[in-house]
């Protein structure tokens, strides 16, 4: 255990040695481990994000579904309306057709009763003046009587 | 020649293999004669820490440059369980984040660096020397290969160690600042506590510095000593017929034991000296 100048090399070796490390050993190695910390403080914050996107996203799901329910049941609800109403419409329509049909038909009855009316008062004057031509044939001249049935036709 | 076998059947005694052990390679060739000599240098401490120093840092300059941040490999996951561990050390005890950027990749290096050098007992004690004694073609030529279990090589980091704490001293409380604190801490600000206060400080940066260096020598060379001791039972093989295959059995069931402490051994004072000097720099952040 002498002492000697190994003691100065080795003092000079030492340094050189730190230098090295601090150089090119630390820096990469601590930048790696800082970059690592990084990237994982930025994966849990995604995660977190994500959770909170999840959530609101469940959430406004069920919003849309609930704002669908209510919707499709309000469709429905008009729709019952409307078929309600065109049923209405149709009856009321039917009944207009309908009072139509039967004002005609009345019309056309008293026509055809008006027809037969005159139908029957020709034929009963004929059947009337038949009736005095023939009793009438004996004894009264039918042109000198023309105006006198002619008033009688009148009044049947 | 100094294998364990070998010293046991020629000429060296047990106290001159572990001598032997124990003798640096440096550049003159022979055991260094006085305590403290600058014109010498330890050849084989300066190769071991460089290589492992080396070997350490391109294993985790290789992970660093293909360094991703999205899933990491096993080699980048473990290099940054070490990274995390010291930058959190690094944060609790210097609390400037402009000197951590260069304090904590020091620790970094401290720890792998230290771990590396001690981690050079696990290898069989006679193995590398064997093979430089047969590569030089000396049989006599010395190589120690635990750099941390060099004085030199522990008191070179520590002594590292004490001039950034001056650097940082300076840098955080001025020069200025420094001197005043130099003079009136720890007793208080009055002129004839000036000498007591500064005699502490200076008595305070020594036993740090020196204890620093010192506790990882003293257990890294205890370590390599006790191989040492239980290398010389293998060796006793040959010996006397009874003792002999004994021995060899106790350096089986010792040599297992005393390697797995070591693993212990040398984890911990890597951490010990990579966490001491993070004290001692924090330390010199705070002001007294």
């Amino acid at each position: 255990m002498n002492l000697n100048s190994t003691l100065v090399a080795q003092l000079v070796v030492f340094f050189i040695l730190a230098w090295f490390t601090m150089k090119f050993v630390w820096p990469p190695i601590m930048k790696a481990l800082d970059e690592r910390a990084a990237k994982i403080a930025e994966g849990l914050a995604a995660a977190e994000r994500g959770r909170q996107d999840l959530d609101l996203a469940s959430k406004r799901s069920a919003d849309v579904l609930r704002d669908g329910k209510t919707k499709a049941s309000e469709i429905v609800l008009q729709a019952e309306k409307r078929a309600h109403q065109i049923i209405d419409e149709a009856k009321a329509q039917a009944r207009i057709e309908a009072e139509k049909v039967i004002a005609e038909a009345k019309v056309d009855i008293e026509h055809e009763a008006m027809r037969a009316k005159e139908a029957l008062r020709e034929r009963v004057a004929e059947l009337a003046v038949a009736g005095a031509e023939r009793i009438l044939r004996r004894e009264i001249d039918a042109k000198v009587h023309a105006d006198l049935l002619a008033t009688i036709k009148q009044d049947l | 020649m100094a294998t364990g076998h070998e010293a046991a059947t020629n000429a060296p005694n047990a106290g001159e293999y572990v001598v032997h052990h124990l003798t640096q390679l440096n550049t003159t060739g022979h055991a260094q004669s006085s305590i403290v000599d600058f014109s010498v240098l330890n050849v084989d401490t300066i190769f071991f820490s460089i290589l492992t120093g080396i070997v350490g840092l391109y294993f985790m300059w290789r992970i660093a440059r293909g360094a991703t941040s999205g899933v990491p490999g096993r080699a980048q996951a473990a290099l940054e369980i070490l990274l995390e561990m010291v930058a959190n050390q690094a944060k609790s005890i210097v609390h400037s984040e402009q000197s951590r950027r260069y304090v904590a990749p020091l620790a970094l290096t401290v720890f792998v660096w230290v771990f590396l050098m001690n981690s050079m007992d696990f290898l069989p004690v006679d193995l590398l020397p064997m093979i430089w004694q047969k590569i030089t073609g000396n049989p006599h030529a010395f190589l120690r290969v635990v750099p941390t279990a060099d004085l030199n090589g522990t008191l070179g980091m520590s002594l590292g160690v004490l001039l950034l704490c001056f650097w940082y001293n300076v840098k955080v409380k001025g020069f200025g600042g420094w001197v005043h604190e130099l003079f009136t801490a720890p007793f208080g600000n009055h002129p004839l506590l000036y000498l007591p206060n500064f005699l502490m400080q200076v008595i305070e940066f020594i036993a740090k510095t020196v204890s620093h260096g010192m506790r990882l020598f003293g257990n890294m060379y205890a370590g390599e000593l006790v191989f040492l001791l239980i290398a010389l039972m293998g060796a006793a093989f040959g010996g006397s017929a009874l003792a002999g295959p004994l021995l060899w059995i106790g350096h089986v069931v010792a040599g297992t034991g005393w390697a797995l402490f070591h693993i212990f051994i040398v984890t911990l004072q890597a951490f010990i000296f990579m966490m001491l000097t993070l004290v001692y720099i924090g330390q010199a952040h705070e002001g007294h």
